[in-house]
């Protein structure tokens, strides 16, 4: 069993103005855990997600991420280059809506292989079979590794983001309601295929959602956050089978049943 | 004899909130242990807390108070008050379970859902499936099911699905909720055969039957949940 956790987050807070984003969030993400935040919207899930990935900054707090030499680094005191660096390499960052993470007129093929540039690959050959190999694990038809993603449905271009996201074999991906737009059947697909590859890489990711049934799909521990606050946290099937809180309780019996 | 599994005065309790936070006591001082090689049966009527128990030994339910010692690795864990990855490496290496109902992912083939426990502690995925092939063989379901995803499957179908998931893994602690429940006579039978070569290999069983044919072949041991029933008194 690994020791050292990947993420050590101590009190984070992100006030904007007087507004509460996220109050005092602390917790510790292990290598290969997956945990999910839900809660309804403005319930701070993605304040504290950008606070998390660097995209904001919180007013308090401290976010430490277990670097690949063995140390910890805090994020907020890492430079603006290193820190790109890093989301560029060793983190992925999934959002909703596809547009905001894939270059949507360039082709599928230099979107995936964009992120193999940034790591140093410069062979054109060798970035072109590793995206074709990416576009079939996310199965996408290898003739479409042309086409740019302006032309693709929306559940192909969430599944070329996760191939763009994933091609430089991250460590940690952000992922904030990364089945959102999409009807059910290209849900599932979805949902089938983030699970089979975070098991096969044994990623860490950090999931943003407000479906309770991805949470249980795809997390092993769950935090719920109400106001700026969670209120509850622990093993997703414990907080979806006996949720304690009574805002848990509302949020569970308010699933539909099909 | 070993005892990998040791509960000692378990309380568990419901708080309904949205139902001005009445309070539904479940169980009170449950206390007993299971041996290796044991099948203990939980009896008692419908409603008494039964499957409470084993929600809670499996980490699903939170505890009130008291303790569940799981032998693990050589050392003993508490899973009333550990940690959720604690939970989660006690489920995948020590402890299995059984549960009444298949939860069923979209596009996972029943193949892959049986030999997926297997797949998680690291083992190739060819051999994984060929042992999830030969428990499928062994539970009589239809060859031509194997590749399909189980969601369109009969009750029973699903179940033997279900069986094969928790009999993969040689896990030292199994637990079984109802695993008979919608099985025809004969598929019972190979379970109950399952259920023996479990306890022979010395794995500690601790199961629901209403079937009293199946509980009467595999019982060492009923254990009365009434008695730990908080509304005994009343009732």
């Amino acid at each position: 069993m690994t020791t050292t956790p990947l993420l050590k987050v101590s009190d984070i807070s992100k006030f904007y103005g007087g507004r509460i984003g996220c109050r005092n969030v602390s917790f510790e993400l292990w290598p290969g855990e997956v945990l999910a935040i839900v809660g309804e919207s403005g319930s701070g899930k993605t304040t504290l997600l950008s606070c998390l990935s660097t995209r904001l900054m919180p007013t308090s707090g401290v976010v430490e991420y277990h670097m690949r030499d063995g140390q910890y680094r805090d994020l907020a005191r890492m430079g603006e280059a290193e820190r790109r660096f890093l989301m560029r390499t060793d983190w992925g960052f999934v959002h909703q809506n596809p547009a905001d993470g894939l270059r949507m007129t360039v082709s599928a093929g230099a979107n995936v292989g964009e992120r193999l540039m940034a790591v140093g690959d410069r062979h054109y050959g060798q970035i072109r079979a590793t995206a074709t190999d990416w576009l079939r694990r996310v199965e996408i038809e290898e003739d479409r590794i042309d086409d740019q993603p302006r032309a693709f449905s929306g559940g192909m271009r969430q599944r070329l983001q996760i191939a763009r996201n994933l091609v430089t074999s991250p460590r940690l991906v952000f992922m904030d309601e990364p089945t959102g737009g999409l009807d059910v059947s290209v849900q599932a697909r979805l949902l089938d295929l983030v699970r089979g590859l975070v098991h096969d890489l044994g990623l860490s990711a950090i999931i943003v959602t407000h479906d309770l049934a991805v949470a249980r799909l795809l997390s092993h521990r769950m935090m719920v956050m109400k106001d700026g606050v969670v209120i509850e946290e622990g093993l997703t099937d414990r907080v979806l089978d006996d949720p304690r809180e009574p805002y848990t309780q509302l949020l569970v019996s308010s699933i539909l049943q099909v | 004899m070993p005892t990998p599994l040791v509960v000692s005065e378990v309380a568990k309790s419901f708080t309904m909130h949205l139902r001005d936070g009445i309070t539904l006591p479940v169980v009170a001082g449950v206390s007993f242990s299971v041996k290796k090689g044991e099948c203990v049966v939980l009896g008692g009527p419908s409603g008494v807390g039964k499957s409470s128990i084993l929600k809670m030994l499996y980490g699903n339910y939170a505890v009130d108070a008291g303790q569940i010692l799981i032998e693990h690795r050589g050392r003993l864990v508490d899973l009333a008050s550990a940690a959720p990855r604690s939970v989660l490496e006690v489920r995948r290496d020590t402890l299995g379970y059984v549960s009444q109902f298949l939860r069923v992912v979209p596009r996972v083939s029943a193949l892959d859902v049986v030999a997926e426990p297997l797949l998680a502690r690291g083992v190739s995925h060819p051999e994984a499936s060929e042992k999830a092939s030969d428990l499928l063989a062994k539970l009589n379901l239809p060859r031509e099911l194997w590749q399909l995803p189980p969601a369109t499957f009969s009750g029973g179908e699903q179940q033997r699905v279900n069986i094969a998931r928790g009999f993969i893994t040689d896990h030292a602690v199994l637990l079984l909720d109802e695993p008979t429940a919608s099985l025809d006579a004969q598929n019972r039978r190979v379970v109950v055969e399952m259920i023996a070569g479990k306890k022979a290999e010395g794995v500690a069983l601790l199961g629901i039957f209403h079937d009293e044919e199946v509980r009467d072949a595999v019982a060492d041991r009923i254990l009365d949940v009434s008695a730990f029933s908080p509304r005994k008194a009343a009732a």
